[in-house]
């Protein structure tokens, strides 16, 4: 009892010392914090009056919020992309029982763990650098939008549940009647992922077409907000990108892998996956540049200033460079067609040569028409022989009527080096194949007829009827043909005899190269894009509602603007770089002893290095 | 006599259809290549205005890149095409002419390439190249506004009057920019017959040039090159959109609408 009754006295003195300790660090911390409420009071009270923040020191607010943001929003697109490319090679792995499918999709789901993280990471950066570098428009954005940041960061929570159970449980849920379940679980990732890409899109394009409602709940000026003019535009066209951006991103992956492979099965897998990788990118390449055109019509519509200066003002020289660079795309993607055609099936040269030949002069035909602007860079001498900038000849190459029905020609060129691919060293034996045959190249050749014509006639034609009809029509009879050739094709195919079998792994290294080019010019596409959507607010942050008052509200000359496009378009390969490295660090230490590198048979070379099969075959 | 002319030109072409099978994928670029440049130099300036330089650079430079990837379709034609340049320049066996040719080319060439920079950088006295946006975004206070006059016979008749009277001496009587003072015009005045021009714009643009003219371009509009003058010092605004309807039926043009 006595030792009982000590024992309580001296743990009553131990805690009155550490209540005594806990009251003075309370105290003390409480001393300490009284700065820091002041602090806090005083930056409450000039959060009302302070319009702007800056760091010149690191660039300027501009600049830094410029590069976050792009990296961000890149970042976000590789994210989204991935899960559909992901989710589509699974299905058509189930649907064809071709396991490389699944495996090829399970490869890159594995990215998006760790890609997930360095997006959200960008996404934080570019939220704190905004609440500090703007926090009058910041605040005026909460106020409208403040249900929707509630409805995004739920949407954050289910899609990250989500992406947990369909990585982690891709092996359980392979057998067992699991499967279902689990492609279930990749059709809800992607929808989470479509609606938390729309929200914040709504929150960009009400910056650039706003609707603000005065009056009204909190809800339903959120919500009239958020359906502002350009929203549903926006996000089909980034939707569609992200395809191809996830497409492309996994081609010049596999291009990369291609090149350093050492190994017949290494080259045969990542020839395989490029493949896969570059026909996702072009099949959602082909829509993309319809969505653009709806967006743009809309930004027309909705405010002719802002349309101005984007396709006629200081920003059209972009769509110029929008040209060059979707051209180049175009060729790429075509240029792999027309290797794997004449590499990987022995014999096909001779016999493709010639439609190979034609396919390239239309498409550079097109090209020339689509970059040839409207106003030329002409020397004063030169405009003066030219009556003008104006060519009198080559001017009518300018004005959207030639540019639509170029892109329009280009689509169907580039879907039939699909199709020609796709038929290559293979025999139809379908009896009525002939008549199949001669219905599609009747519908190829009318519809590029009609296209040509519509183009033409669209030039004395007022421009609503061409916008509204003409227009509409061009890119309804591209989808036909579209639609009606996969499908026939495809029944052909499924009767056809294989003449000569298709042997991967047989590109040379310029292929690997394409893609790797096709990836960083959908990046660079990405970025330039990001800068014209950006730039056509000029001096506002919210169009015609809160003006930019800032030492920045200047549009920044298109040189510059030019070498911050590239900048984050080489950040961002260092980036997706970065994340490839990190989630397949795992599968090379399984693969051989960590730290070593695997040795390569005596004379075999990494193809960038002048490897080749021969060189393989004659090492087997 | 022409018979023997025509014979002598099929055996100068089977000639140089000989000799271009010989040469391989590389003689037959060079060739497309030298005779694009000789078409859009000399020969379309015949039937046109001349192009300028930077656009003749632009469609070679992609008949080049169509040349380079045709030719590297296939391993053989990249051998055809690539090996004759590698082996002269690597001068791998070569004797004679050959070894000088090379020997003045690989001198030649930095010369050339330093000749080009040269001239890029050094001062000049003509005007730099021009990129002057044409179209120009109107300010706020023109955008969205719709003509208030009647489209009326009476006042189109009326707008192609006050045309006549105030617009014609640039614009042209045919709308089609060829007004007896447009010769003295540097740029020229508007051609409204185009279909690049009136036709791309609403009637507020138009409403919004009229009125502010040449002075009243923004700065994105800079350098301020147009004779165009402010008429809204001398024409009151209901003119001003009869003009423009005037404008359009004259020149056989619609505006752009959204309806």
């Amino acid at each position: 009892m006595t030792y009982h009754g000590k024992h309580r006295e001296r743990r009553a003195g131990l805690w009155r010392r550490r209540a005594w300790s806990v009251a003075a660090l309370i105290f003390l911390t409480g001393l300490l914090g009284i700065p820091l409420l002041g602090l806090a009071q005083d930056a409450a009270g000039t959060a009302a009056t302070v319009a702007y923040r800056d760091i010149p020191q690191l660039g300027g607010s501009r600049n830094i919020i410029w590069v976050i943001a792009q990296q961000h929003l890149l970042l976000a697109g590789f994210v989204l992309g991935v899960p559909i490319f992901a989710w589509v090679c699974e299905i058509v792995g189930v649907r064809t029982g071709d396991k490389r499918y699944d495996k090829l999709a399970k490869e890159f789901t594995k990215l998006l763990t760790s890609a997930y993280a360095t997006t959200a990471l960008f996404g934080g950066i570019l939220l704190f650098m905004l609440l500090g570098f703007y926090p009058k428009l910041m605040a005026y954005l909460t106020d409208i939008f403040f249900p929707s940041f509630v409805v995004y960061c739920a949407l954050f929570l289910l899609e990250t549940v989500t992406l947990y159970l369909y990585w982690y449980g891709w092996d359980v849920m392979q057998g067992g009647g699991k499967k279902g379940l689990h492609l279930f679980l990749g059709l809800l990732l992607n929808v989470f992922a479509f609606f938390i890409m729309i929200v914040p899109n709504s929150w960009a394009t009400f910056q650039a077409s706003p609707v603000v409602v005065a009056e009204g709940s909190a809800l339903a000026r959120a919500w009239a907000a958020t359906w502002n003019p350009t929203w549903w535009p926006v996000n089909v066209h980034r939707l569609i990108a992200n395809v191809v951006l996830g497409g492309f991103i996994c081609g010049a992956y596999a291009g990369m892998r291609y090149l350093s492979a050492n190994t017949h099965e290494e080259r045969v897998h990542y020839d395989w996956m490029g493949y896969v990788g570059n026909f996702i990118g072009v099949f959602g390449m082909l829509p993309l540049p319809f969505a653009g055109y709806w967006l743009m019509r809309e930004v027309y519509q909705y405010n002719q200033q802002m349309g101005i200066t984007l396709m006629g003002g200081f920003l059209s020289w972009l769509f110029i460079l929008q040209a060059f660079l979707i051209g180049v795309l175009f060729l790429g993607a075509n240029y792999y067609f027309w290797l794997g055609i004449t590499h990987r099936i022995e014999g096909s040269e001779v016999k493709y040569r010639r439609p190979i030949m034609a396919m390239l002069v239309i498409l550079l035909l097109c090209l020339g028409v689509w970059m040839t602007p409207h106003s030329l860079v002409a020397s004063l001498e030169e405009a003066r022989k030219m009556g003008g900038t104006h060519h009198p000849l080559l001017g009518v190459f300018g004005v959207m009527s030639a540019k639509m029905t170029v892109v329009n020609i280009m689509i169907l060129v580039t879907f039939m080096s699909f199709i020609i691919y796709w038929r290559a060293g293979k025999q139809v034996t379908a009896t009525w194949a002939k008549v199949a045959q001669k219905v599609m190249g009747g519908v190829l050749g009318l519809a590029a007829i009609v296209v040509i014509v519509l183009g033409v006639w669209g030039y004395f034609v007022p421009a609503i009827v061409r916008i509204n009809y003409f227009s509409v029509a061009q890119v309804l009879i591209v989808l036909f043909v579209l639609v009606t050739i996969t499908p026939l094709t495809g029944l052909l195919m499924k009767s056809a005899r294989t003449t000569t079998e298709m042997i991967w792994g047989r590109m040379p290294p310029r292929a690997g190269y394409a893609l790797v080019l096709n990836a960083v010019m959908v990046i660079l596409l990405m970025t330039l894009m990001g800068y014209a959507r950006s730039s056509s607010r000029v001096h506002w942050h919210i169009y015609g509602v809160m003006r930019d008052s800032s030492q920045y509200a200047y549009s920044p000359a298109l040189g510059y603007a030019a070498a911050f496009m590239s900048l984050n378009t080489f950040v961002f390969c260092l980036l997706v770089a970065f994340i490839f490295w990190v989630a397949t660090m795992g599968d090379k230490a399984k693969a051989g002893e960590p730290g070593t590198k695997k040795k390569l048979p005596a004379g075999a070379y990494p193809a960038m290095a002048g490897g080749s099969p021969t060189l393989d075959q004659r090492e087997g | 006599m022409k018979g023997g002319l025509l014979l002598k030109g099929e055996v100068l072409l089977k000639k140089v259809g000989v000799l271009l099978d010989k040469g391989g994928v590389l003689a037959k670029g060079v060739v497309l290549v030298v005779g694009l440049y000789l078409f859009l130099k000399f020969i379309l300036p015949l039937f046109t205005a001349p192009l300028p330089a930077n656009l003749i650079f632009l469609y070679l430079t992609l008949a080049v890149a169509g040349i380079v990837i045709f030719a590297t379709i296939s391993g053989e034609s990249t051998e055809e095409f690539f090996g004759p340049i590698v082996r002269f320049l690597s001068g791998e066996g070569q004797t004679g002419p050959m070894k000088i040719t090379r020997l003045l080319v690989l001198v030649l060439f930095p010369l050339l390439v330093g000749w080009q920079t040269y001239a890029s950088a050094v001062p000049s006295d003509m005007p730099p190249a021009e990129s002057r946006t044409i179209h120009p975004a109107p300010p706020g206070e023109f955008v969205g506004l719709s003509n208030p006059i009647p489209n009326t016979p009476e006042n189109v008749m009326m707008g192609k009057g006050l045309f006549a009277a105030f617009c014609s001496p640039c614009h042209g009587a045919n709308f089609d920019g060829k007004g007896p003072a447009a010769r003295g015009f540097d740029p020229p005045p508007a051609n409204f017959v185009d279909p690049g021009t009136i036709a791309q714009l609403q009637e507020s643009y138009l409403y919004w040039r009229i009125k502010k003219g040449g002075v009243g371009l923004p700065v994105e509009g800079m350098p301020w090159k147009s004779a165009m003058p402010r008429w809204e010092l001398e024409l009151p605004d209901e003119w001003v959109w009869k003009i423009i309807m005037g404008e359009y039926d004259g020149a056989h043009q619609k505006p752009r609408t959204w309806e």
